[in-house]
């Protein structure tokens, strides 16, 4: 299946209430899969294109705050769109899930892919200090079992959940194994709002707090949830670094490309491994910190200009060197350039 | 002699449960107040507390989940109908309003009003308009009068580089899923018990699955017009009726 | 003979904004010379003319007045 398609087949079988969408290129067939396959016959699941991807937010919003499972996916200049919504639902501490299939910016920018919005999705992106959950897929199979862990670890932590996907990702069709129909379930959380009770106080959902004490409450409740985060829910693929004198990193589609540059360096007796991140946020730290003590230096391959090779920095803490390798604004990397830079910028470096 | 008619058999008139006991923010005199206290009402009587979720916009009555005894969302600047379109899809039996004032409806929220009324969104709207930003201390709303001072129209709302007022309200009436749309006041009484009236109605359509509803309510700005409250009353009367006439604006045709 | 009403208003809770007095076609309310403990004139009955019509309760932006009116 197609990656967005298959992602929005997810979603249905995950038990979704409602997705909340707008077209932009390379997502829109999220959108079309679902529109076409007909989710309310199938499990009662809503779906509607909105007006803009402010408002699809902002239904979002409303939605979560039901309890309900809700969803929206966009593409990057998209995703700007939304940062105001991401904002409030993190302040307000609801679950949804958001995916970002990624192009090329800034601006307009490129429909080619990119992974330019690495910051945006796992610094911030909306004001204040908040995080997402970012769940980075490589495979199509990837993206739709972040699906389901995306909503579980949504409603685990009262947390918005990304999948940052990419436009190879999203659209290039693989074999996938589909999990069974989940069953739709009636919300019965305390802090939603589903009507109020007889006897007991209404239910408000909010990120206002006009009180400084009170509103650096929320955040002192907000950072130990990261915390919690960081602690149980890093995953991250090894490859290849028992015995790694050198190591790659890399995630999503990028990861695909730097495994085969990978092999063609063992092919020649450099003894290198790849770590990929899973989990963009919360970020491997402890295992980047570890095989800093072991390898000679890491190259990070991102289609961008250098962001995650910023985290990879801040874990091995000057431990070892690291360099960054990228192509961008929608142009894809081939192995022989990143086995290329491996040996010039870290291994003749 | 007048204690003696202190007995619950005597009631006529109480703050309604649909309210809760917190002292409102609002400026003496304001609007918001009793605008609230309708719609609370309304809910009340129709006995649907439990089955009430409303959503607050950004403005002066960015507090208003505090004061509706019901459950509530707050919304982001603008979005409160898209926050109402999120909840009333997933919850369609429930009754879902939005009460917004005139830069959230009106400016920053354009967009949402006029694809959730487009949509014909089960909801209520209830737009207090009063032609000022209120909260963020008396700058000009789409809304503002020709000629109004405000903080960013010290000399007189001038047309030519600031536009004309915003009829939002006949606007979105002309859109087919508006159901009912009507402009009423709240500041003597029988205007209070028709715009009480157009809300139940509102509500009533709402139980019966008919498509958006709004309701205006044009409101005083006593602080920001820098007038007593009772004085704002009567400027209201004398210059935003005029603009802004009361009175049902679409009604629905298969009555 | 109109019936006779009377109000009770929550003094703490009125901000004074003499809406009531204005409304009221008896001219039972005036505004009390004392203020409240927010600094507040609080509407006050003046005289005994009180018919229950409620008026007063209706237009009162935050709900400080209860009536009650004879059978």
């Amino acid at each position: 299946m197609k990656g967005n398609e298959a992602l929005a087949e997810a979603a249905i079988r995950a038990g979704a209430d409602a997705y909340f969408g707008y077209p932009i290129t390379p997502q829109s067939e999220v959108i079309e899969y679902l529109m076409a396959n007909k989710p309310e016959d199938r499990t009662g699941m809503v779906v509607l294109q909105a007006e803009s991807e402010i408002a699809a937010i902002n239904m979002v919003y409303g939605a979560a705050g039901c309890g309900k499972k809700a969803m929206t996916s966009s593409s990057s200049p998209g995703m700007s769109l939304k940062q105001e919504g991401i904002s409030y639902i993190a302040g307000a501490e609801l679950p949804c899930l958001l995916v970002n299939v990624v192009r090329g910016g800034p601006g307009l920018g490129t429909i080619q892919p990119s992974q330019s919005d690495y910051f945006q999705s796992v610094k911030g992106g909306g004001h204040g200090d908040y995080k997402l959950i970012v769940l980075a897929p490589a495979t199509v199979q990837e993206s739709v079992d972040y699906v389901k862990l995306g909503f579980e670890l949504a409603f685990k932590y009262r947390n918005p959940v990304m999948i940052q996907s990419d436009g190879i990702i999203g659209q290039m069709m693989e074999k996938v194994e589909l999990f069974e129909q989940m069953p739709r379930v009636e919300p019965n959380y305390e802090w939603a709002t589903l009507g109020k009770k007889t006897d007991q106080p209404a239910t408000f959902i909010t990120s206002l707090q006009l009180q400084a004490e009170e509103q650096e409450k929320v955040n002192h409740r907000l950072q130990a949830k990261y915390r919690e985060i960081e602690k149980n829910e890093v995953m991250f693929e090894k490859i290849n670094c028992d015995d790694a004198e050198y190591l790659f990193t890399a995630f999503g589609s990028c990861a695909r490309i730097t495994r085969k540059a990978m092999e063609m360096a063992r092919a020649k007796g450099i003894k290198v491994g790849l770590l990929r991140p899973q989990t963009l946020y919360p970020f491997p730290v402890d295992e980047f910190n570890k095989l800093a003590d072991q390898v000679k230096g890491i190259l990070c391959v991102e289609m961008n200009a250098g962001q995650m090779v910023e985290d990879v920095r801040l874990s091995v803490n000057g431990k070892t060197r690291v360099e960054h390798f990228g192509r961008y604004g929608g142009m894809i990397p081939n192995p022989d350039e990143i086995l290329n830079a491996l040996e010039q910028k870290i291994i003749g470096g | 002699m007048s204690e003696n008619l202190i007995k619950p058999e005597n009631l006529v008139y109480q703050k309604t449960e649909a309210l809760t006991d917190r002292v409102m923010h609002y400026c003496p005199g304001c609007g918001h107040g009793t605008a609230h206290r309708i719609l609370a009402e309304v809910i009340q009587e129709m006995g649907i507390m439990d089955q009430t979720i409303g959503v607050a916009p950004v403005g002066c009555s960015v507090l208003a989940y505090y004061y509706f005894n019901v459950d509530m969302q707050e919304a982001a600047h603008g979005r409160a109908p898209a926050v109402a379109t999120g909840i009333k899809r997933v919850f369609p039996e429930k009754f879902v309003f939005t009460y917004q004032g005139d830069g959230d409806l009106a400016a920053i929220g354009t967009a949402e009003t006029i694809h959730a009324i487009n949509r014909g969104e089960n909801i209520l709207i209830v737009f207090v308009n009063n032609g000022i930003y209120g909260m963020t201390g008396g700058q000009m709303a789409p809304t503002t009068l020709v000629g109004m001072k405000s903080s960013t129209s010290p000399f007189g709302r001038d047309t030519k580089t600031m536009g004309s007022p915003l009829k939002i309200t006949e606007l979105i009436a002309q859109l087919p899923g508006a159901y009912f749309v009507t402009r009423q006041a709240v500041h003597k009484p029988g205007n209070v018990r028709k715009a009480k009236k157009a809300i139940r109605k509102a509500l009533e359509y709402q139980k019966l699955d008919k498509g958006t509803c709004f309701v205006e309510i044009v409101s005083n700005c006593p602080s920001n017009w820098k007038m007593t409250p009772v004085q704002s009353n009567k400027w209201m009367e004398e210059n935003m009726f005029p603009y802004y006439p009361l009175g049902d604006i679409k009604v629905p045709e298969d009555n | 003979m109109a019936k006779r009403g009377d109000v009770v208003i929550d003094i703490e809770k009125c901000k004074g904004c003499e809406v009531c007095v204005s409304v009221c076609p008896q001219e039972v309310l005036a505004l009390a010379p004392e203020v409240n403990k927010k600094g507040y004139h609080y509407a006050v009955k003046v005289n005994s003319d009180c018919t229950g019509c409620t008026n007063c309760a209706i237009v009162c932006p935050d709900a400080v007045i209860t009536v009650y009116r004879e059978k």
